[in-house]
């Protein structure tokens, strides 16, 4: 099978170039098929699952999926709704009915839930099209955030901030005493009580933001925070 | 008089030495310097994107923005700020030699801005242009088929060649100017200008030597985006 | 974030732990960026990149100042240094960058204009300097007062026949230059006074105070930026800092 494979499995692919030769194999995201080749259409890194051939990005803005937990500002509030800034091109809208596990009456002001400026944790519900975004501040993990510091990474090197289960980033919490939370929009908040440790979570993160796709990445982490964070 | 050896000694098919790095500007989502001898560009993007006024926007696909400009000491007698007919016209033609090969389905009402200026200008200006602007895109994340490279092929006196630098331009029995841009992969050209007086076998067989320089640019950019990610993946 | 970042300044730390009074590391001028200009240099502060070129060309004088030659400082904040910089004519704030960097270049008398006088009343060399930013990671202002400064440091006249510029051929007489005024600007975010803000700390900033200052530690020009006000002491304690921190900067220019 890996004798048709143009290159190796997590190898540094570019736009154009050739990964795979045969109709044994599917383009999956980030590749697609030409005659009966398959080549990358971004940079990134070879993956091939199964028989899918994939380009996971090293780059690139965030777009917004269903089921993303993101982070962002309120940005306005209208009767009936309010729209989150989360660095896209277009704020994303949350619905009345969709703001809060307690019931909020019809007539109620919405600024006395959220107003313009406060930092939320919130879940992308639909994606119908890119101007047309909802999202939820009622699910689990959502809600008002309060005074942090609020960092943007690549969002392509989100997955790796977090680890496997959360490994990663449970293993930053612990080593630093601050409460972190992640946005599939590479918005990153970070609270603690000590600023000097919030600076460390930073520095850890930038650190795996740096260095994402290199092995050994979880040890050289560890060894940072027991170094870092006495 | 013929021209029989180029003033730097170059062979008639022989590109300027070259130069490329991705990355450099941190704000940008995606950003490059491409060097063609004595000719700097550097190249910003940034998107997807908001596109104002609303109607510009369009449901079915994203829209890509390139402008292009001379910084004012890029060249020997200061440009004036503000763009010229010249850099409004280059601007445009960058932006159809690198529309073909991007895939914008995914950004409809969004747009994708390209910024290229020029820093230093030796001739080739919208060829360094572009081969900046294609790796920004690229860096930046966005799906495309190919890169998309670009060099100015031509005739100065009686000889074809490759890459006229400022002086071949200026050669007192005159010079032709042929910018040309294509996808290597697909061989597909998306900029062709011309300006001189060529036949049309020397056409062919300028661009001919063209398309052979284009493979050479194309691995000056592949190993710039390559580079940046070096230790990636290990 | 902003509360945020009053918070941190007013516990007497920084985003980056850097001290109020210091300037990110490192601080690099190069200079030759183009070939082309009769001088130019690159700045960065930090990730904060600027490029500044100078242009020369020679005309009659003002009538005015018959015995000297000209200044004209511009700058364009590029689309490439930041997403909120859209292409087009400059705004007002770009004006006022180079309005800036014009008046401390000016009011020091860096540049002997008398020197400048080719045939009075005639002819005289006019400087024109062009700013370009690269990347904002803040405290443009500074950087580019500094890529404007060590461009002029660098820039020669080009050659002269028959009254006329020979672009492209550069003699070896550089501008006649007398003294060194460094920008720096002071930000005054919520009550705390910062040197060189960053990206976070410049949004959150409420008001600057840009200050030129000469090699003896005068003052040459000031400019008060932001719709928020300041104390006479708020004032008096930005100067001392400026004049205080500019350090880094003159080093860099050695």
């Amino acid at each position: 099978m890996t004798e048709n494979m143009l290159v190796k499995e997590r190898e540094v692919v570019v736009p154009g170039e050739e990964l795979a030769i045969g109709m044994d194999y599917l383009p999956s995201e980030g590749a697609f098929r030409d005659g009966d080749k398959i080549l990358s259409s971004r940079v990134g890194l070879f993956n091939l699952d199964g028989r899918l051939v994939k380009v996971i990005p090293l780059g690139g803005k965030y777009i917004p999926k269903k089921n993303d937990t993101i982070i962002g500002t309120i940005s306005d509030v209208s009767p009936m709704s309010w729209r989150v800034n989360i660095g896209w091109a277009f704020d994303v809208m949350v619905h009345m009915r969709e703001g809060s596990r307690e019931f909020i009456p019809n007539d109620a002001d919405l600024r006395r839930y959220y107003a313009p400026g406060d930092l939320v944790v919130a879940k992308i519900i639909k994606s119908a099209s890119p101007k047309m975004i909802d999202a939820s501040l009622k699910m689990p993990g959502c809600r008002k955030l309060g005074v942090g510091r609020v960092i943007d990474v690549q969002s392509s090197r989100v997955p790796r901030i977090i680890g496997k289960q959360g490994s990663m980033i449970s293993m930053i919490k612990d080593a630093t005493n601050c409460d972190i939370i992640v946005g599939q929009n590479g918005k990153i908040w970070i609270s603690g009580n000590d600023h000097k440790m919030e600076k460390v979570a930073e520095a850890a993160i930038r650190k795996i933001e740096a260095e994402a796709h290199s092995s050994g990445l979880t040890d050289k982490m560890s060894v940072f925070l027991k170094k870092e964070a006495k | 008089m013929a021209y029989n050896k180029r003033f730097d000694g170059r062979k008639f098919d022989e590109v300027r030495e070259m130069e490329a790095k991705v990355g450099i500007i941190p704000r940008a989502e995606g950003s490059a310097m491409f060097r063609t001898g004595k000719t700097v560009a550097i190249a910003a993007v940034y998107g997807p994107r908001g596109v104002f006024p609303a109607f510009l926007q369009n449901p079915k696909e994203g829209r890509l923005k390139c402008v292009y400009d001379l910084l004012s000491f890029s060249v020997t007698e200061r440009k004036r700020p503000g763009p010229s007919r010249r850099s409004t016209e280059i601007s445009m033609v960058t932006e159809d030699s690198l529309k073909p090969v991007l895939d914008l389905t995914k950004f409809s009402y969004l747009g994708v801005d390209v910024y290229v200026y020029i820093t230093q200008a030796d001739a080739g200006t919208r060829a360094a242009g572009i081969n900046a602007a294609a790796l920004a895109l690229a860096d930046a994340g966005m799906s495309m088929k190919d890169l998309i490279t670009s060099i100015a092929v031509g005739k100065v006196s009686d000889k074809i060649v490759v890459d006229l630098d400022k002086d071949e331009e200026d050669h007192e029995d005159g010079a032709t100017d042929l910018p040309m841009a294509m996808s290597t992969r697909t061989g597909e050209i998306t900029l062709l200008q011309m300006d001189g007086n060529m036949t049309q076998k020397e056409i062919k067989e300028a661009v001919e030597m063209g398309m052979k320089a284009c493979l050479d640019i194309k691995k000056v950019q592949v190993e710039a985006l390559k580079a940046k990610y070096k230790g990636a993946g290990k | 974030m902003k509360k945020y970042v009053e918070a941190v300044l007013l516990n007497n730390e920084r985003l980056d732990g850097r001290k109020f009074d210091e300037f990110r590391k490192p601080v690099e001028i190069s200079y030759d960026v183009s070939n082309k200009a009769e001088g130019s240099a690159r700045v960065k502060i930090g990730k904060t990149e600027v490029i500044a070129g100078v242009k020369m060309d020679v005309g009659k004088p003002y009538a005015d100042s018959s015995d000297k030659g000209n200044l004209m400082v511009g700058a364009e904040r590029l689309p490439v240094s930041n997403p909120e910089f859209l292409p087009g004519p400059p705004n007002a704030q770009t004006i006022e960058l180079a309005r800036i960097i014009d008046r401390g270049i000016r009011e020091s008398g860096m540049i002997d204009l008398k020197k400048l006088c080719i045939k009075e009343g005639e002819l005289v060399w006019n400087i024109i300097i062009d700013i370009y930013t690269i990347n904002d990671d803040g405290n443009l202002i500074d950087a580019s007062a500094l890529a404007a400064i060590a461009a002029l440091k660098n820039a020669v006249l080009p050659e002269l026949v028959d009254d006329k510029v020979q672009w492209g051929v550069f003699t070896k007489t550089k501008v006649p230059l007398k003294f060194e005024p460094i920008n720096v600007t002071v930000y005054k975010v919520g009550k705390s006074l910062i040197i060189d803000a960053g990206r976070d700390e410049e949004a959150a900033t409420d008001a600057r105070l840009s200050v030129s200052v000469s090699e003896t530690g005068s003052v040459h020009a000031m400019q008060k930026g932001g719709s928020t006000g300041m104390s006479l002491d708020e004032v008096d304690k930005a100067i001392g800092l400026a004049i205080k921190a500019v350090k880094p900067l003159r080093d860099a220019l050695k």
